[in-house]
């Protein structure tokens, strides 16, 4: 028998299980000149529910964005713009082409008014094309990439909860000034690495600091092995202060569990990550990480508002909200109230509703949706993961050094972006 | 010269994970000729387990080491001869559909119940500090799997060679229609011999808990390389495997150490060193050619 041409076509035949078929027909509701579209809004959730980012997202956002349907329809009442609110879900297996045909459907068949999340720097660039295509809102919350609102940006597409630039601009220069001055930068070879590794970089040094190495670990990293990186750190000279890590969800687990393995911290090199949820943490254990430093873009147990809000979604869920859920709820509800105000779902008079309108709410904190690049800005956080002995209940494992002011958390508009 | 070593051993620590997947492979391979897909699976099922085993019932790591391997080869040996064993005489590819199928099984099982995040595993204390060898230390626990490892390889070597079972079965693995000519049942150790193959990627597993991100999908991730080995090693060989394991370690910490300014190069090292191995030598480096069957 020949092995590699039974390997070869069970592959393709793995292949062919996996491909999901994009179907396209059924063409746009009928809009007539009614108020709403078909009557109705109609919100989709688009993100991972099976995979990597499944737990810091997923499903339990979609739950976030129910109950702030709940809430906006308690708060309106009979005045609410519409009796019947509905979510559609899908999941895009973090693939671009799934996600890409899953959106045209949301939008086109499932008749969305807006599609919300979308981790997955990739798929979240695709889904904003399509969100263009087809001239209807898409509020990204889950991606990274700091594309969307630069050469990436359009019309009706929004960056919620975070990016690249937030990440490397809370910790990279908080760590800097407060930590040390010597980086070594450790990042996935790949789009959000290089993106991570580069605006690290360029945070680091306008701090003063000096990135005195960096590698791009392979990615994916099938050996599970980082110890090559690690073990170069405390040998550079000068010798690092701090190990940043770009890694994310298993990849970070794995640089943590080998960090500690190799003691690094007893030799003098601090951790910072790139980027981490609560999830992250819960599933490190806040003793692997204690001391570690990253930026959060909401906390759970930050304050009372905060908490109630926790509270509540774990009675939904069993679980506590990571900032991406949080950012989900808040999502949905600024949508619900631009729609609200505008008497309308219509996507062009939405976008104007929504356009340099200052917001605060659970999750954003002296938020603007910004009409030059259509950021969403907000206050933005320096979290330090606690000793285990500090832990007091499940769930809450860091303490916020500093809160970073909406205006410096993000970047300036970038010229890159005409909308 | 430090550097070098830190990466050499490295290298044989990853390796390692390799040699002991591989070795499972090999001998069912060899056996069965089955390429088990499931293999993966069964590794991730062996660092879940020993997980479980602590959070649930306290039970520490070094037992987790005896008990995990034993559960997994019976389960092994029961899938064998609940499933496998009906296929074996139909094309090869029902048997790489059906494991393929398991493991999507196994890990959604898995990730139904504990999710997609990792679960935190600890180091046993006893293994948590470092050794010093002068011109580096070294983590213990690495060490220790390395030594593990290396142990567990030469046991098998010993047994295979050594033993009248492990004659037996090399023989039929290596010539079953001959090895049948003489009279021997060849069928009586196809169970075993399947079961003791998932034992050993059970084991690989509960080595991996405390130094790897357990997660339902930890396996996927390494079994690819894990079949890139048994290729490299050539297939069905018992010998080739192990080598190609601990090589293909060393190749992946020397890459990624010196050949970081070309990153495409140390991301497919592996990939490139099979295409070369096999333009050169189609059966593997330890491998035969089989006449067409």
């Amino acid at each position: 028998m020949s092995m590699r041409r039974t390997v070869g076509v069970a592959a393709a035949s793995a292949a062919a299980m996996m491909v999901v078929a994009g179907c396209g027909g059924g063409g746009p509701q009928s809009g007539g000149d009614e108020k709403l579209t078909g009557g109705k809004i109609v919100l989709g959730v688009l993100n991972d529910q099976s995979g990597a980012y499944s737990e810091l997202s997923g499903k339990n956002s979609v739950k976030a964005v129910e109950m702030a349907i709940a809430d906006f329809k308690a708060k309106h009442g009979d005045k609410a713009v519409a009796k019947d609110i509905t979510v559609e879900t899908a999941d895009h297996q973090n693939k671009p082409d799934v996600a890409n045909s899953k959106a045209q459907e949301m939008y086109d068949r499932q008749g969305a008014d807006i599609i919300l999340d979308v981790p997955t720097s990739s798929a979240a660039l695709r889904v904003a094309d399509v969100a263009k295509a087809k001239k209807k809102l898409y509020f990204n919350i889950g991606a990274a990439t700091t594309d969307l609102t630069g050469k990436s940006c359009n019309k009706y597409t929004f960056h919620y909860a975070y990016d690249t630039y937030m990440l490397a601009n809370g910790t990279g220069k908080t760590t800097t000034e407060q930590v040390g001055k010597n980086w070594y930068i450790l990042y996935p070879n790949y789009a959000f690495g290089q993106d991570m590794e580069k605006s690290f970089s360029t945070a680091i040094t306008a701090a003063g600091g000096k990135v005195v190495g960096k590698d791009g670990a392979p990615f994916p990293n099938t050996s599970g092995d980082f110890s090559t990186f690690l073990l170069k750190a405390p040998t550079l000279n000068p010798k690092p202060d701090v190990l940043g890590t770009m890694q994310a969800g298993a990849e970070l687990v794995n640089v943590v569990k080998q960090y500690n393995e190799f003691k690094l911290r007893d030799k003098g090199v601090g951790l910072a990550v790139g980027l981490m949820f609560i999830t992250d943490i819960h599933s490190l254990t806040p003793a692997a990480l204690a001391g570690t430093t990253y930026t959060d873009a909401w906390y759970w147990n930050f304050d009372q508002q905060n908490r109630e809000f926790a509270d509540r979604f774990q009675k939904e869920t069993g679980t506590r909200p990571s900032f991406a859920h949080a950012a989900n709820y808040s999502a949905a509800m600024q949508y619900l109230e631009a729609v609200q105000a505008a008497g309308t779902d219509d996507a062009d008079t939405v976008v104007k509703e929504l356009e340099g309108k200052e917001v605060n709410d659970v999750f954003l904190r002296n938020g603007k949706i910004r009409a030059e690049d259509h950021r969403v800005i907000h206050d933005a956080y320096l979290a330090q993961v606690k000793p285990q002995s500090e832990v007091t209940e499940p769930w809450d494992y860091v303490k916020i050094l500093k809160t970073i002011p909406a205006a410096e958390a993000f970047r300036t508009p970038s010229p890159d972006c005409k909308l | 010269m430090t550097g070098f070593l830190q990466n050499t051993f490295n290298g044989l620590v990853s390796g390692a994970f390799y040699a002991l997947l591989a070795l499972g492979l090999a001998v069912i391979f060899g056996m069965l000729r089955v390429v088990n897909f499931a293999h993966g699976a069964f590794y991730m099922l062996g660092a879940f387990g020993a997980y479980v085993l602590l959070t649930e019932a306290g039970v520490p790591f070094w037992a987790a080491l005896v008990i995990m391997p034993l559960g997994l080869a019976l389960l092994g040996m029961a899938l064998e001869r609940a499933f496998i064993h009906r296929l074996t005489r139909l094309d090869p590819l029902y048997n790489f559909l059906l494991t393929f199928g398991l493991t999507l099984i196994l890990q959604d099982l898995v990730k139904l119940r504990y999710g997609v995040q990792s679960s935190p595993y600890e180091t046993p204390s006893a293994l948590s500090g470092s050794v010093d060898f002068g011109l580096f230390d070294f983590p213990t626990y690495r060490v220790f799997i390395l030594g593990f490892a290396v142990a567990v390889c030469v046991g098998v070597w010993w047994a295979l060679t050594r033993t009248r079972v492990g004659m037996v079965v090399r023989a039929s693995t290596e010539r079953p229609e001959l090895t049948r000519a003489f009279g021997i049942n060849v069928g009586r150790w196809v169970t075993p011999v399947f079961g003791f193959g998932i034992g050993l990627a059970g084991l690989a597993g509960v080595l991996a808990a405390p130094m790897r991100a357990v997660n339902p999908l930890m396996g996927a991730d390494l079994i690819i390389v894990v079949f890139a080995v048994v290729v490299i090693g050539g297939l069905g060989s018992i010998f080739g495997s192990v080598a190609a394991g601990f090589g293909i370690g060393l190749v992946q910490a020397w890459g990624e150490a010196y050949l970081s300014a070309f990153p495409i190069v140390s991301q497919t090292i592996v990939f490139i060193v099979m295409a070369v191995v096999l333009l050169w030598r189609p059966a593997g480096l330890f491998g035969r050619e089989e006449a067409p069957a």
